[in-house]
């Protein structure tokens, strides 16, 4: 490569011909550059590349072996031996874990109906033009930044019937609501607090997402439409879902896998009971890996997430896939 | 409608503005409320939610916010949770900034599968790592340490990053830098002194969105750290105020309205970067 340019820009200047010489000599350069560049992307990209896969792939490959070996460090000094399927077996009908399975599955399905529909509303309001509206995206976003132990500690708080203000204002409803106890108590009522509390910190991000969607949607196309003598409802049928397709299955992608994989507020809020009633799956793999020290039945369970994960975001793309891109 | 067009877009404006003040009640009242517990004694906690001690309680005492520092050590992880979140953010806003202008402006083969991977990383459950993660810092004695978690909490705050100052690199118009290369710099001199003032806004938006991140996380904590002196702040405080059957909300309220102070008012200060941040990488 070196070479080419030096006897290029070597002869033009004897032959006499500068024009098709620069010409001549602008090409390998610039090749030379685009290969140069292509070295100096792959050393910037590595990094990323590098961290990425040591902290998902690694221990994706790690549960695969474990999960086919013996590997529980209750039982240090014995062998890791190889059991094959046995774990997935054991896992796969265990009670346990299928009760997990409908738990979760039953929680993602009403969370992500319930704040997509909230947030779309919300987004609404946020993207309209008035005045404190700065003010009301930044209370709105409030929720969504702070950590999920302060979400889940403060409906904890919320939710005690001594400490909290929701058995406080039902009581102004009804005297025998006034000590109610939600956590612990009934398996239903835990699991509406941990609704409460799962949707009040992540229905914000769903909103800004829509309301991201919201913006690219040109004003004109609505001016149009109310010439056209559109009501507000027809303007929204006709225009605003269609083209907050794209964001919508965003939102819904984003909602639908964290749902899915709730474990803080759980862990926080409820500890899994009353009994093992508020136990999904990630939080019963927290269960067998770090308090039953089980590696091999949580290196199935893991994978058994993993892929319901993969599945899930699959049947999302194909059946959201975007009209335009 | 339109002989009366004042009467109805009065109501309407009404009915909007009472939707803004119920949803602003909906996401700020329940901190009035931790804030309210937390300045209670020891006594009117004891004492339960009812009477005098309604909305607004009869008698404030800060004894809690004292007693967070003293009988629970707060400061302890507090200061463990800020030296991760900000070794966390400095390592990200580094690596991700290497790797966004080479996706946004080198011509890489396989940029499209390599963003993908990156995407999906985000999504990986975190539960399903903790196991393998566990072992491997087990083995080379590294549990129970706060430094793995600048390395595990990447996977929270690079996915985001990287396509964040991606997009951001790539709005920036590419004369600029053509320009300099046809005079004769170097890409990492252009880089230096052409795109980094420039890329500022957009480094810093992805150092807000991951300091929040990595400040906010549980899963790992609870997971790999098991001596109170090596806790994080979330974490800490789900060990707070258990004394017996009586729980004492004051002091973990106060603990929670202090961890909420740094990002309260990173929102308060840069909502609009971080709207905009949020949205950069989410579906274009």
């Amino acid at each position: 490569m070196t070479r080419e340019v030096t006897t290029d820009s070597g002869r033009p200047a004897a032959t006499g011909r500068p024009v098709r010489a620069r010409a001549r000599r602008t090409v390998p350069v610039s090749h030379a550059r685009a290969r140069a560049d292509r070295r100096l992307g792959y050393a910037l990209v590595g990094p990323v590349l590098i961290a990425l896969l040591a902290i998902t792939g690694y221990p994706l490959v790690y549960n695969i072996w474990n999960s086919l070996h013996f590997d529980n460090l209750s039982y240090g000094n014995l062998p890791h031996r190889f059991t094959g399927i046995r774990d997935y077996t054991a896992v796969l009908g265990s009670a346990n874990w299928r009760s997990a399975l409908e738990r979760t599955v039953a929680f993602t399905a009403v969370t992500v109906a319930f704040d997509i529909v909230v947030a779309l509303a919300l987004a609404l309001m946020l993207h309209r033009r008035f005045r404190g509206r700065g003010f009301l995206r930044a209370a709105v976003l409030v929720p969504w930044a702070v950590p999920t132990v302060v979400s889940a500690m403060l409906w904890k708080t919320m939710f005690d019937p001594r400490a909290g203000f929701v058995d406080y204002f039902l009581a102004a409803f009804h005297p025998a609501w006034a000590g109610l106890s939600w956590l612990g108590a009934s398996t239903t009522r835990s699991w509406v607090a941990i609704f409460i509390a799962d949707s009040w910190k992540n229905i914000p991000f769903v909103a800004i997402i829509l309301l991201a969607g919201l913006q690219v949607i040109p004003g004109e196309v609505y001016e149009a439409a109310r010439v056209d003598g559109a009501s507000w409802w027809q303007s929204f049928r006709r225009i605003t879902l269609p083209m907050l397709r794209p964001a919508l299955s965003t939102a819904l992608i984003f909602r639908t896998l964290q749902a899915l994989l709730v474990f803080d507020v759980i862990y926080i809020m409820t500890g899994g009971g009353p009994g093992d009633s508020t136990q999904t799956l990630s939080f019963l793999s927290y269960q067998t890996f770090i308090v039953a020290t089980d590696f091999g039945a949580g290196g199935a369970m893991s994978l058994l997430l993993v892929v319901l994960a993969l599945v899930v975001s699959a049947i999302y793309v194909r059946a959201l896939r975007p009209v335009t891109t | 409608m339109k002989r009366r067009p004042g009467t109805a877009k009065i109501a309407r404006e009404t009915l909007f503005y009472l939707a803004v003040v119920i949803v602003v009640l909906i996401a700020l009242f329940p901190f009035y409320w931790i804030a309210r517990t937390a300045l209670e004694s020891n006594a009117q906690v004891a004492a339960g939610v009812g009477g005098a001690n309604g909305i607004i309680p009869a008698s404030l005492s800060g004894a809690a916010f004292r007693d967070v520092f003293t009988q629970a050590q707060f400061l302890t992880p507090l200061r463990n949770s800020l030296i991760v979140a900000l070794a966390t953010t400095v390592v990200t806003v580094v690596v991700a900034s290497m790797a966004g202008y080479a996706l946004a402006r080198l011509s890489i083969r396989g940029a499209g599968p390599i963003l993908a991977f990156i995407l999906l990383a985000g999504f990986f459950p975190v539960l399903a790592m903790i196991g393998p993660l566990f072992l491997m810092l087990r083995s080379i004695g590294a549990l129970d340490s706060i430094w793995p978690l600048v390395i595990v909490y990447l996977v929270y705050t690079l996915p985001i990053s990287t396509w964040l100052l991606k997009n951001f690199f790539q709005q920036i118009p590419a004369d600029l830098e053509d320009a300099a290369l046809t005079d004769g710099a170097t890409r990492l001199q252009v880089l230096r002194t052409v795109i980094i003032p420039v890329a500022v806004p957009g480094v810093f938006t992805a150092a807000i969105l991951s300091f929040i991140l990595a400040w906010n996380d549980f899963a790992f904590a609870v997971s790999f750290l098991s001596s109170t002196g090596n806790f994080t702040a979330p974490l800490a405080i789900t060990t707070f105020g258990q004394s017996g059957f009586q729980v004492y909300y004051n002091l973990i309220d106060a603990a929670v309205v202090i961890i909420s102070i740094p990002v309260a008012l990173l929102v308060l200060l840069a909502q609009r970067r971080i709207v905009a941040g949020l949205t950069a990488g989410s579906f274009r």
